[in-house]
């Protein structure tokens, strides 16, 4: 019976039951119903050697196809240099529990307080939180956060430029906790300021959420927007790419309350979905109603500074139901992940990632229109990422690309298709890639 | 241990009141102040908001403690104690000595059913 | 060796790289003629370091760290197990990691073969008929349960049904969670036995109840024993039972959740199924379902086809989605390394292994430590601090000083059914040398609190810091660097 995971040999077994007073394994669960004791086999798989797992994996994997990425919609390939998966492979970062000892816990302590620190950097708000899930659940926190913030009110709107898988999943939220949530028009591609205006107006609404860079990936000017907002007392929320906060204009400087998103962004693999890192940023005022885990400086009985998780009477743990949220558990070790990547990267490297994003989207989108098989679908400033309209036929498009190993243009609404493009794409897959419309 | 102090009414959600014709004084007891320990933070309704009798109105946060703050009283806040947002400690240093709101009453009626001193003290026994 | 007191943004010094990127081609475009309006202005105060400064740095910070591999970690609640390395070696590989969620389904069958499968063994072990493996936590998966229950009754029109039971010793998210969830919450007290009061539970029940959430065995370790008779008042009364997986470690191999009436139930992959915690996440918390209730699952969901090919579908009557794609994939990749590796042989061993294990601990540390409730226990047990506390020695005391011996310490102060709660788990991959050492190790602490109660009362000593000023740290919180530039 000994498994490389049980250190029990027999004798250690009949010594401990001796201890206990039992005879068996078996009289330890004496105590449950008859009825619903187990006594079968499992229906799985016997057990593997580390070899035959192996091989088990490779096989499977043979079954995925990785393909050259020019599509983002939510997720984007960046670059993620070595450095950052050697050391949060490190067993004291990745096999600790969320730091409750903080005496034996100031790595992961102090690793949050960078992460943080850096978040607020990049989206202008003094206050961060230890992460969220992911970008979607990171905006239905906000929204949560808006309406315990604005008292007695419960009605959010929601830019309907915001992400679809963003969008579905602030829904869900607010339809089981009971938030009124209406949608803004979109206008060209953008929110449509004066729809917001008109539904900000009845005065019953706790906060307005919209996205930086959008849907369609467009910039969008939010001028104005905070004043309009904050003039009916509700709050202005920004979904952001913190990627493209390095040269976009921040939440902060936007005049938002509170930023939210996803940290995919700061150079971490697509792994199918997950696990990526979800943030929220939110100004100073707010911090009570931040939900999760916070770090927090402070000092030692001899005076040696050290970190801590502070406010804690918000949580979950302490507040049980009066808490602002249920997370407990975030994706603390991807929020190291992307703390590392910004040390290395810095504000120039952070700089560079996006002018090279850009210019390959720029390059690609006029590759594109020149064509003729394109035609832009609006006429709207973007980074790296845009949407064309194409009067080929769009399977048959993605297709030949798919078959030729590139993975384009997601198609988002009749014959239009979305493209994205990050440093690590190449000119030469880009021409490639607008060489094979000609073999349609 | 914990005082109390005579000619006040009190909640049995350890909160006391103090009141001045049409007014009422609301905090919290040294009973409550000593369990929850060192406090942090008061969140404080503002000025103008109602308040329901036995409805919250507030909370006081230790470091792994949080209470609500329970009203014995309805009415309107017309203040709240602003030294408390600096200094929540005061309400350990003397609970009874820093008010957290003061009430524009609605029902004077509603004082009848708190405590007096001495049940209240029982009660904590 | 020497402290390490460095943030990495001391480490900084302008015009130093830590990276390098391709030479930009396409220099005829450029972000600079993106209108003012749109472009940051503020400062962004990075570091700027060099790559080995990043890799010092980083290494120094983890030194300050306690992880399972460190050392014993008996953390109630917690399931701190030994976390296998070829599962890291098997969630790196490129064939899964470069995926993106949304490329066509042909080219990433092996990621939802792996999805499914892992699904479906989840399925077994739990005796429920279908799980989703999309939310991302253990309270992600209890919200998306609840959120199952509330939209079974919204289907059947039945929208009374707002109040969700929930016993007094339960974990913090679960009230927190149906919270979140729109449910009130109705609390059942526990008997003296820790056991949920049937007696108080049946006048509780009518038809505003949604359900109940249990944790079985809960959290002081204990079987409910009325678990069947609890079924059968709460699907009688026209609820759901939601079971919070995070205890289900020791029932691998002895009972399953869906035999004994559940409905709902997460599993958190990151206890149970051996993926790391990772300083607090990524975890991962599949929700599995009863068949009446699958097509309630959120979107979206992984399929098979007769012709054995994967496919991802969105249902009309899914509750929603609570997920950007498919929930943390490589933790699956994970527990399904797990699962392969330990096959059906060995996982039936889990439960009794780690119930020997923390019985072991219980029996032998009684008399030191007051233990409430005299039962057999699960996988874990509660003690209400010592038996003599007469010194004034109290649990944090104790907790603060396991740090000094090199353990990590319990939970404490929960449950709160206890005023001096420490929840001791040991798992099944400690072996009797390390529950002896510790177990000595409790007595020498019980014997010092008798002795020299103030070397318990001022522990930890040896500790790279010592306890901290957390009254200041809440009063006057200090977030990010620039807080604490602005102290100095």
């Amino acid at each position: 019976m000994n498994y490389k995971y049980f250190p029990h040999t027999e004798a250690d077994i009949e010594q401990m039951l001796q201890r206990i007073g039992v005879a068996s394994l078996d009289e330890l669960y004496a105590e449950i119903p008859e009825s619903v004791i187990w006594k079968k086999e499992y229906n799985l798989p016997s057990c593997m050697s580390e070899l035959e797992v192996r091989n088990y994996f490779d096989e499977l994997g043979k079954k995925n196809c990785p393909l050259t990425v020019f599509a983002g919609a939510g997720a984007y390939d960046h670059y993620a240099p070595s450095v950052i998966s050697q050391l949060i492979s490190r067993s004291e970062f990745l096999t600790a529990y969320t730091p409750y000892q903080p005496e034996i816990s100031q790595g992961t302590l102090q690793y949050i307080f960078e992460f943080q620190s850096m978040i607020s950097e990049l989206t202008g708000l003094e206050c961060t939180n230890a992460s969220m899930y992911d970008g979607p659940t990171a905006t239905a926190e906000a929204m949560f956060m808006a309406v315990a913030s604005v008292k007695k009110r419960n009605k959010v709107l929601i830019s309907e430029t915001v992400n679809p898988n963003v969008m579905r999943v602030v829904k869900t939220y607010a339809q089981y906790h009971g938030v009124a949530l209406e949608t803004i028009l979109e206008k060209e591609g953008c929110t449509d300021k004066a729809d917001m205006e008109c539904k900000l107006m009845a005065g019953d609404v706790a906060g307005v959420i919209a996205a930086s860079p959008n849907k369609y990936g467009i910039i969008e000017d939010f001028t104005g927007f905070a004043e309009t907002i904050h003039a009916q007392k509700a709050l202005f929320i920004l979904n952001a790419d913190p990627s493209t906060l390095a040269v976009l204009k921040t939440p902060g400087e936007w005049g938002a309350d509170i930023a939210c998103g996803d940290g995919q962004t700061l150079g971490m693999p697509l792994n199918f979905g997950g696990p990526y890192v979800g943030y929220l940023s939110c100004k100073k005022e707010l911090v009570r109603k931040l939900p999760g885990r916070i770090v927090g400086a402070t000092k030692d009985v001899d005076g040696k500074r050290a970190f801590v998780l502070t406010l804690q009477a918000r949580e979950q743990h302490i507040r049980r139901e009066k808490a602002n949220s249920n997370i407990c558990s975030n994706q603390s070790l991807m929020a190291l992940y992307v703390t590392i990547y910004m040390s290395l990267m810095g504000k120039q490297g952070l700089r560079e990632v996006n002018e090279l994003s850009y210019s390959g989207a720029h390059y690609l989108y006029d590759q594109l229109l020149a064509t003729g098989k394109f035609t832009p679908a609006f006429d709207k400033p973007f980074l790296k990422e845009f949407a064309l309209r194409t009067s080929l036929c769009p399977k048959t498009l993605q297709e030949k690309w798919k078959e030729n190993g590139f993975f384009a243009g997601i198609e988002i609404a009749d014959g239009v298709l979305l493209f994205s493009v990050t440093e690590k794409r190449t000119k030469e897959e880009i021409d490639r890639l607008v060489a094979l419309i000609k073999e349609v | 241990m914990s005082t109390i102090v005579e000619g006040l009414r009190y909640a049995e959600s350890h909160e006391w009141v103090k009141v001045e014709s049409e007014y009422a004084y609301v905090g919290i007891t040294d009973y409550a102040q000593n369990a929850l320990g060192n406090i942090v933070y008061v969140d404080m309704p503002e000025v103008d908001d109602e308040v329901f009798k036995d409805e919250e109105f507030g909370a006081v946060e230790s470091v792994k403690a949080a209470s609500d703050l329970i009203s014995p009283v309805s009415g309107v806040v017309v203040e709240i104690n602003e030294k408390l947002e600096e200094a929540p400690e005061l309400l350990n240093q003397d609970a009874f000595g820093n008010w957290i709101m003061k009430v524009k009453l609605t029902d004077i009626s509603e004082l009848d059913s708190l405590l007096d001193a001495k049940t209240y003290e029982a009660m904590c026994e | 060796m020497k402290y390490y007191d460095k943030l990495i943004f001391e480490l900084s010094k302008e015009g130093r790289r830590g990276y390098t990127l391709p030479e930009n081609r396409l220099q005829q475009y450029s972000t600079d003629t993106l209108p003012a309006s749109l472009k940051r202005e503020a400062e962004l105060m990075l570091p700027e370091v060099s790559e080995f400064d990043v890799v010092r740095h980083y290494t120094n910070v983890s030194n300050k760290n306690f992880g399972v591999d460190t050392g014993f970690y008996p953390l109630g609640s917690c399931t701190m197990k030994y976390n296998p390395k070829l599962n890291e070696e098997m969630a790196a590989l490129p064939a899964f990691t470069s995926l993106h969620p949304l490329q066509p389904e042909e080219t990433v069958q092996g990621a939802l073969e792996l999805y499914y499968n892992l699904s479906h063994a989840l399925a077994e072990i739990s005796g429920l008929a279908e799980f989703t493996l999309n939310p991302f936590a253990g309270a992600h998966g209890e919200l998306t349960g609840l959120m199952v229950m509330r939209q079974y009754h919204i289907q059947r029109g039945d929208l009374k049904r707002t109040k969700v039971i929930v016993p007094n010793s339960a974990h913090g998210t679960n009230p927190a969670s149906a919270a979140v969830c729109g449910l009130e919450i109705v609390e059942v007290k526990s008997k003296e036995n820790g056991r949920i009061d049937v007696a108080d539970l049946k006048p509780l029940l009518n038809d505003t109840i949604a359900g109940i959430m249990m944790t079985n065995p809960n959290t002081l370790g204990l079987f409910e024993t009325e678990v069947l008779e609890i079924a059968e008042l709460i699907h009688a009364c026209g609820g759901l039972l939601y079971y919070d997986g995070a205890n289900l470690n020791p029932l691998l191999g002895k009972c399953r959740p869906g035999d004994m009436g559940f409905d709902i139930m997460h599993i958190n992959l990151h206890k149970t199924f051996s993926t790391p915690h990772g300083g607090g996440g990524p975890g991962s918390g599949p929700v599995g379902v009863a068949s009446a209730l699958v097509d309630y699952l959120p979107n979206p969901h992984v399929k098979k086809r007769a012709d054995g090919t994967f496919y991802v579908e969105n249902g009309d009557k899914a509750l929603g989605s609570v997920s950007g794609f498919l929930g943390n994939f490589s933790v699956m990749v994970r527990a399904y390394t797990y699962i392969l590796s330990l096959g059906k042989e060995n996982i039936k061993m889990v439960g009794p292994l780690a119930t020997l294990n923390a019985n072991y601990i219980k029996e032998s540390l009684k008399e030191d430590y007051y233990l409430p409730i005299e039962d057999i226990c699960k996988h874990e047990f509660v003690f209400d601090g010592l038996v003599d506390k007469s010194t004034g020695v109290t649990t944090l005391d104790i907790a603060k000083r396991l740090l000094d011996y090199g353990y990590h310490a319990p939970t404490i102060y929960f449950p709160l059914l206890f005023h001096q709660s420490i929840m001791i788990e040991p798992t099944e991959t400690e072996s009797i040398e390390t529950l002896d050492e510790f177990i000595h190790i409790m007595k020498v602490v019980a014997q010092e609190a008798k002795d020299d109660p103030e070397s318990v009362r001022t522990a930890p000593h040896t500790t790279p810091v010592r306890r901290l000023d957390e009254t200041t740290a809440a009063k006057h919180p200090i977030l990010s660097y620039r807080d604490l530039l602005k102290e100095v």
